[in-house]
């Protein structure tokens, strides 16, 4: 094999500036699969960071129905005692689960005593908001040392931008509990909140404590629990572990609970699925340029080699033995294509890592993307063009391979 | 050594068929030095390339060292010319990217896989016979068309084969190149009892021939043994 690959090396190396070409056409293809792969999978990463861990967490769990309502924020759909605890027996035991948080959420009337208007809540125990949603602190702008106390509310920038109120001021909330009766509370602002895409991006946030006492309401009550999962790549094992829940039944045989990953809430899993669209196409045209250009490659170096292939082939060099040897003369472009693709991509992506670069997506501006090569990436992206290298090797292999010696020879 | 039997080939030519040897009948024995003469297009270098098994005939048989080799599929053709037959071509065929010591060490390798050391031992010994060993290291666009016919003897030479078919051997070279290549070649059948058949229009060769063979429209005309 040895003997093989030095032979096909200097074949390739006869024709310096067609292999040359031929590489460097596989170069800038690989470099573009990469280069696009580490945006689009850091962009992925970056957007399903802020939206999971400042959001919406990984898992949610609710009454069944609510998600179909949840434009209204029902409260008559919110979690009783009894079912709450029925979900924490399955979370408390669930190994998938690192933490999880409450909330209820409501619709209300903010008023800063001049004016008024609709305000979309969510009442939230801030301890284990914190520990389930890590990115969230970083939503809120002039807050506090800490996140949120009782008597304490943090409205979202755009509610607070139109409506002049500054963190410090004090504001008025107006809410009409479950049994329709309307309740007001005086709450500080201690923090406004950036706006995030998907549902619930552009909500205002207090203490749950505050909302039971403005609700009236007794006992444990929520609208919805969010889990946050120990490992993301896991999300599909770690519903399935809560499967379990969504087949308890109440008396009339409907199912109690609704379980969703975000990837059915959010709006941005559609892009994902966009971005992952544009990834498999773009190893399609990758593909082809590799198929294209080593095909060309290897029937035009057959072509100037026929009298050749037919003296090896008369001195007794097996059938297989010429099919490897042009197999190999492909597999070496490959390799060297792929590897070359590789290196000044690692190369490119580092420089805009420390760079950086900056983007605005919806409403939220000036985010900045460090993206990253995966070593998987790599891999895959090298593996599919040394295939490829290899299958359009195969025809013009055989070719030479089943050339007649005695015609062969014949040729000038 | 060789036999051939009532060896026809025809060649088709669109609709017609070209019968370019006809019933040929011939043997061959060990450490013969035989040239088929004849005009072009008397079917000399299809005969070499027959008995060498690099074609197949259309009909009859040809046997090789006690071997039955027309029925032989493309694979046991090959091995069977690796491990018996010498070729050398008029325009030498070498490897254009091996050196001179890599084209005539490429049929250990490829063919006979033999060991590095088998193979250095073989190599040197023919560059030595053919007087290369002072250019091994060259390759063959920096030599010159006797060298390379030097070449191309050793590397036909080097998997110590039983016959050598040389197709037109001194086409390519001048006249005292010629005169060398002819003397080694004689060197090499009495040092090694190899035999060689040539298809040649060369008067050097058909004197120095012990065998003449003539052939006219695919058919032997004359066959004669030349004494002294």
């Amino acid at each position: 094999m040895k003997n093989i690959i030095k032979i096909a090396f200097r074949n390739l190396k006869r024709s310096s500036r067609r292999t040359l070409l031929t590489a460097a056409l596989i170069t800038i293809g690989v470099i573009f699969v990469l280069v696009y792969s580490a945006l689009s999978s850091s962009f992925k990463a970056y957007m399903v960071g802020e939206i999971t861990d400042s959001m919406m967490g990984h898992i949610q769990i609710h009454k069944k129905g609510y998600i179909a309502s949840v434009d209204n924020l029902p409260l008559d759909k919110n979690l009783n005692k009894k079912q709450i605890d029925k979900v924490l027996e399955v979370l408390d035991t669930n190994p998938y689960v690192e933490s999880y948080t409450f909330r209820i959420k409501l619709g209300g009337m903010f008023s800063n005593y001049v004016s008024s208007t609709n305000i979309r809540l969510n009442a939230i125990d801030p301890k284990t908001e914190q520990t389930t949603l890590p990115l969230f602190e970083k939503r809120i702008m002039h807050r506090e040392p800490h996140l949120l106390q009782k008597g304490e509310m943090l409205i979202p920038e755009l509610l607070a931008k139109g409506m002049n109120v500054k963190k410090g001021d004090t504001a008025v909330l107006v809410v009409n509990n479950k049994q329709g009766s309307v309740n007001g509370l005086n709450l500080k602002v201690s923090g406004i909140v950036e706006p995030i895409s998907g549902p619930g991006g552009r909500d205002g946030y207090f203490h749950i404590e505050d909302a039971k006492k403005i609700l009236r309401i007794k006992e444990a009550e929520v609208s919805e629990i969010v889990i946050r999962i120990k490992n993301v790549s896991k999300l599909q094992e770690a519903m399935k572990s809560m499967q379990g829940l969504a087949l308890i039944k109440n008396q009339k045989d409907k199912p109690v609970f609704e379980i969703h990953a975000w990837t059915k809430l959010s709006p941005f899993y559609n892009i994902i699925k966009m971005l992952n669209l544009m990834d498999i196409s773009i190893k399609i045209i990758l593909i082809s340029i590799v198929l294209i250009s080593i095909l060309n490659v290897m029937i035009m170096s057959v072509y100037e080699r026929i009298k050749e292939i037919g003296t090896i082939a008369a001195m007794g060099t097996p059938p297989s033995t010429i099919v490897k040897l042009f197999l190999t003369e492909g597999f070496m472009l490959g390799v060297f294509g792929a590897m070359a693709g590789s290196i000044i991509s690692f190369v490119i992506v580092k420089v805009i890592d420390t760079i950086g670069i900056r983007f605005a997506f919806g409403r939220q501006s000036e985010l900045v993307l460090h993206p990253s090569l995966q070593m998987s990436d790599i891999i895959s992206v090298s593996i599919i063009v040394i295939i490829i290298a290899l299958i359009a090797s195969i025809s013009p292999a055989f070719k030479a391979a089943k050339l007649n010696p005695v015609d062969a020879l014949r040729q000038n | 050594m060789i036999e051939a039997k009532h060896v026809s080939k025809v060649y088709k030519m669109g609709t017609l068929d070209l019968e370019v040897i006809r019933d040929l009948n011939l043997s061959i024995d060990s450490g013969e030095f035989i040239a088929i003469v004849g005009p072009s297009g008397s079917g000399k270098s299809t005969v070499l390339n027959i008995l060498g098994g690099l074609d197949i005939p259309t009909s009859g048989d040809v046997i090789v060292d006690k071997k039955e080799i027309t029925h032989l599929d493309t694979t046991q053709l090959a091995n069977f010319r690796g491990e018996k037959i010498g070729f050398i071509f008029q325009s030498f065929n070498l490897i254009p990217v091996l050196s001179v010591y890599e084209n005539i060490e490429y049929p250990l390798i490829m063919i006979q896989h033999l060991p590095s050391d088998e193979r250095e031992k073989r190599v040197l010994e023919v560059l030595k016979e053919v007087d290369m060993l002072d250019q091994k290291e060259k390759y063959p666009d920096q030599i010159s068309g006797g060298q390379k016919q030097r070449v191309a003897i050793a590397r036909a030479l080097v998997t110590n084969p039983k016959i050598v078919f040389a197709d037109e051997p001194t086409a390519n070279l001048d006249s005292k190149t010629a005169h060398r290549i002819i003397e080694l070649m004689h060197k090499i059948k009495q040092d090694y009892n190899t035999t060689f058949v040539f298809a040649t229009h060369d008067e050097k060769i058909v004197s120095s021939a012990e065998r003449l063979i003539t052939l006219v429209d695919g058919q032997i005309t004359e066959d004669k043994r030349i004494v002294g």
